[in-house]
């Protein structure tokens, strides 16, 4: 009971931010030259006077733009997201479609970066300034360093067309007609590739911090104490070090959190994926601005689940910080 | 010309063809090269179209998926003539006015219910003459379609209208859908729009946004044993490299209408498991182009407009940014549309540097202490990845010259809005398109009286009443012989006062795997209905 009065606080706390991003949003792409009319217009190669101004009045862009937002703020109300210019339905359905493919992505790639940053975060620091170290450090900075397009691009090149491994992008199998566990596995062997690329460039962060924190708790005073004890030197690593060193990998997974929904922009167009970070780009683009501002909502409300439940994770990991402030 | 795997297969004969080709790939082509029935064709969609349905929206994208669900009246033939498809014959009366059609008997929608000159009455008059871009100045002075039996559509227009004109149109916006299924609901919002409902060879399955179209093969399709494929995918890969990447890992068998990006075509020319094609998609020719707003006074003195083509190395752009494909093009009718291209044209102002310094000398804009007479704002239309390219070869050409570019950046709703609507622009630089026959959409780009925010029309604040006059004249002239006079006085007196200038003239290309036969068999393949495509397994 105690965790749902929480989230309902967390909840409507963040109301009034939900407010000034859709308006500030609503109003900020009104600012952006051209509108969904014309950007309908480019993609058909050319229209004529007859059926620009037939279409602007279908997507009511002949009426103000208070009257607009005012339409749209007051359809968020009765939570309606409004109709997608780009697909032509419902705003939600067309999000609910694209979740599954970024959640899965999102989802796969934050656990694998998370694991292995952390394993490799330890090693390094368990064995610093020798070789084990400087060889995890520099993968490390490697993977930071490399465009993930550009690191997709040279897997899908790699394992899909010199070695014909795996599929060079897609969510499964078209019209294989697969269902229950053959469907499950069909998509995992389609998302092998584009989880790891994501997971990369995370994965080098996550290292970074997680090594440096370890380093840092590791000269703190209980840790000479718990030594002093004579406590193994892997439980000292585990029960003391590790323990507070997770607090700042937490804290970043949290903040990251909002940019990973963004950065699988690229991971989703090169990999062909129906996520929600291409439908983004392609709302831009398109000026299909129900859509973008239904997924920004989406964002918003997967930012803040986010957060509280990094927030619950902090009391976990250090009995002194209180969830509920 | 190279013979096709097929043609050197009927020539030589089967004999010969059993000697060199192994066995069991002989067995399963069929004597001779016969199609086989069965198989899957996958196909590359570059962009995910807003709806599908060919009598709303006039677009190549669209065509690339709908063409093969939904019919025209008429089609192209290798040669670029009109074909039957749902029309069987077709005359005109000599005044120009009225245009009868014959419609083919026993056509079954896919619903089961009879295609009748109802449905082509309904296309006609609610979705080609309302809503159907092109096609609402095209058919502008329609004023009834009278359907005196149920094969039989009667045209009538209030001016003449060229039936070769009329004709080669109506192969790209001519195609019909259902009045059942559409009258009575709002057009725009109907569903059938994404799940497309025609009389074609292959009936629409499933669409799965950001993924994947799937059609199959129509059984009582009105051609006798066709389509030969089973079924059609088109996968949705807005990435041109992945999509390079996708036909080389064997995932899909073709893209088409130049949907990779040009080192990447470049490229597959060479391996031997590629086709690369123009041929099969000349239907539609375009042009980087260059664009002037005379509201500019400097843009407004022709030597000024004229100097500044004449800096720019044309066929060192084609060369080197384009891997040589395309030409320097020589006024607003390409050299590949036959029946109207102006013989022997050349280059009207080919790269000549010391002309263009002689002639800003003469305009009055003389360099200054650094070299530079004035400077000019360009904004790219970015509806092609060269482009931006050929924005930065403008502006480091007219640099030589003394003009300093400023290159605004914009997406390309961004950039339509600013030269088309708000007019923000000194020179501006995009692609045209030709669609076979210069009055379906050239020859608005230099026609006045285009109102504000209509893209790719003239919107230079330039305007000429002999221009206008020849245009419209062309437009409803009936006699082929005069309107290609017409139309080679247009390209001369748009050369002679250049409004705009095209530079280059280019064809699309098709990248297609070599176990794929009968493709690019007619002058627009890729929007056509492929109902004799097969595949070789």
């Amino acid at each position: 009971m105690k965790f749902f009065s929480l989230a309902l606080r967390r909840f409507t706390a963040a109301l009034p931010a939900l407010f000034i991003i859709l308006s500030g949003l609503f109003l900020l792409l009104q600012l952006a030259p051209g509108d969904t009319v014309d950007a309908l217009v480019a993609q058909v190669g050319g229209g004529d006077p007859t059926m620009i101004e037939e279409l602007r009045k279908y997507y009511a862009l002949d009426q103000s733009t208070s009257t607009r937002l005012g339409d749209y703020l007051w359809r968020l109300v009765h939570l309606d997201l409004g109709q997608s210019a780009i697909y032509a339905k419902p705003v939600a359905e067309v999000i609910i479609e694209r979740l599954p493919a970024t959640l899965l992505l999102m989802g796969s790639a934050l656990a694998l970066a998370i694991f292995f940053g952390m394993t490799l975060g330890i090693l390094a620091a368990r064995r610093v300034n020798r070789w084990p170290d400087s060889l995890i450090s520099t993968l490390g900075l490697v993977c930071y360093a490399m465009p993930s397009f550009w690191f997709g691009l040279m897997g899908i090149f790699v394992f899909a067309v010199w070695l014909a491994w795996l599929p060079a992008g897609g969510f499964g199998t078209v019209g294989a007609g697969l269902t229950g566990v053959a469907k499950w596995l069909d998509i995992v062997w389609y998302l092998v590739l584009p989880t790891v690329t994501l997971a990369l460039m995370f994965l080098a962060v996550y290292l970074r911090i997680m090594r440096a924190s370890m380093l840092e708790v590791m000269t703190l005073d209980f840790v000479r104490t718990a030594r002093a004890k004579g406590l193994s030197a892997n439980r000292v690593l585990v029960r003391h070090v590790l323990r507070n060193a997770l607090l700042p990998l937490v804290t970043l997974i949290g903040l990251q959190a909002g940019t990973m929904l963004g950065g699988s922009v690229v991971i989703e167009t090169v990999f062909a994926l129906p996520g929600l970070g291409r439908l983004a780009y392609e709302s831009v683009v398109q000026r299909d601005l129900n859509t973008l501002l239904g997924i920004v909502f989406v964002s918003a409300l997967l930012v803040i689940a986010i957060n509280f439940i990094v927030d619950l994770l902090y009391a976990r990991l250090d009995p002194r910080i209180n969830a509920s402030h | 010309m190279e013979l096709s795997r097929r043609q050197w297969l009927l020539s030589s004969g089967a004999a010969m063809a059993s000697m060199l080709v192994p066995r069991s790939v002989f067995a399963q082509q069929g004597a001779g090269g016969a199609p086989i029935k069965g198989g899957t064709l996958t196909v590359h969609l570059g962009s995910e179209q807003r709806i599908l349905n060919p009598a709303l929206r006039a677009s190549t994208g669209v065509y690339i998926v709908t063409s093969k669900i939904i019919e025209a009246l008429v089609d192209l033939d290798a040669d670029s003539k009109p074909v039957p498809v749902l029309a069987t014959s077709w005359s005109s009366t000599p005044d120009g006015k009225t245009v009868t059609f014959k419609l083919r008997k026993g056509v079954k929608w896919h619903d089961g219910k009879p295609f009748t000159s109802a449905d082509v009455q309904y296309n006609a008059l609610e979705l080609w003459k309302k809503h159907l871009n092109f096609s609402t100045a095209l058919q502008l002075y329609l004023e009834a379609v009278d359907t005196p039996d149920e094969h039989t559509a009667i045209f009538r227009y209030s001016r003449p209208i060229p039936l070769d004109l009329l004709l080669r149109a109506l192969a790209d916006l001519g195609y019909v859908v259902p009045r059942h299924v559409f009258e009575g609901t709002n057009v725009l919002e109907n569903p059938v729009n994404n799940a497309p409902i025609g009389t074609g060879p292959f009936k629409f399955v499933e669409y799965q946004r950001g993924q994947y179209i799937i059609a199959e093969r129509n059984p009582d399709y009105w051609r006798e044993g066709q389509p030969y494929l089973d079924r059609i995918v088109w996968r949705i890969i807005t990435d041109k490299s992945a999509g390079a990447a996708a036909i080389e890992s064997g995932q899909i068998q073709l893209s088409t209408y130049s949907s990779l990006s040009l080192p990447d075509i470049d490229r597959l020319r060479k391996n031997p498991k590629f086709s690369v094609k123009s041929k099969g998609l000349e239907a539609n020719q375009y042009n980087n182009t260059l664009e002037f707003n005379f509201r500019n006074k400097i843009i407004a003195d022709i030597r000024v407009r004229r100097a500044i083509v004449h800096s720019i190395n044309v066929p060192f752009f084609i060369e080197n940014f384009l891997y040589g494909q395309g030409r320097p093009a020589t006024g607003l009718i390409p050299s590949a549309s036959t029946a109207f291209y102006p013989e022997g044209s050349k280059q009207p102002y080919p790269y000549d540097v010391a002309r263009a310094n002689a002639l800003l000398d003469e305009a009055g804009y003389k360099r200054d202490a650094k070299g530079q007479r004035f400077a000019l704002r360009l904004v790219h239309i970015n509806n092609g990845e060269d482009v931006p390219l050929f924005a930065t070869f403008i502006q480091q050409s007219l640099a030589e010259v003394g003009i300093k570019v400023d290159i605004g950046n914009y997406d390309i709703a961004g950039a339509l809005s600013a030269v088309y609507k708000e007019h923000n622009f000194d020179i501006a630089t995009g692609w045209h398109q030709y669609r076979g026959d210069p009055a379906v959409s050239t020859t608005v780009w230099v026609r006045s009286g285009s109102p504000d925010g209509a893209p790719w029309t003239n919107q230079y604040g330039w305007k000429s009443e002999k221009v206008d006059k020849l245009i419209d004249d062309a437009a409803s002239e009936i006699d082929p012989a005069k309107r290609r006079q017409l139309y080679a006085q247009l390209v001369k007196d748009v050369n002679e006062e250049l409004p705009l200038w095209f530079a280059t003239e280019r064809e699309f290309y098709s990248v297609i795997t070599k176990n794929v036969h009968n493709d690019h068999n007619t002058a627009r393949w890729s929007s056509s209905s492929w109902h004799d495509t097969w595949v070789a397994a």
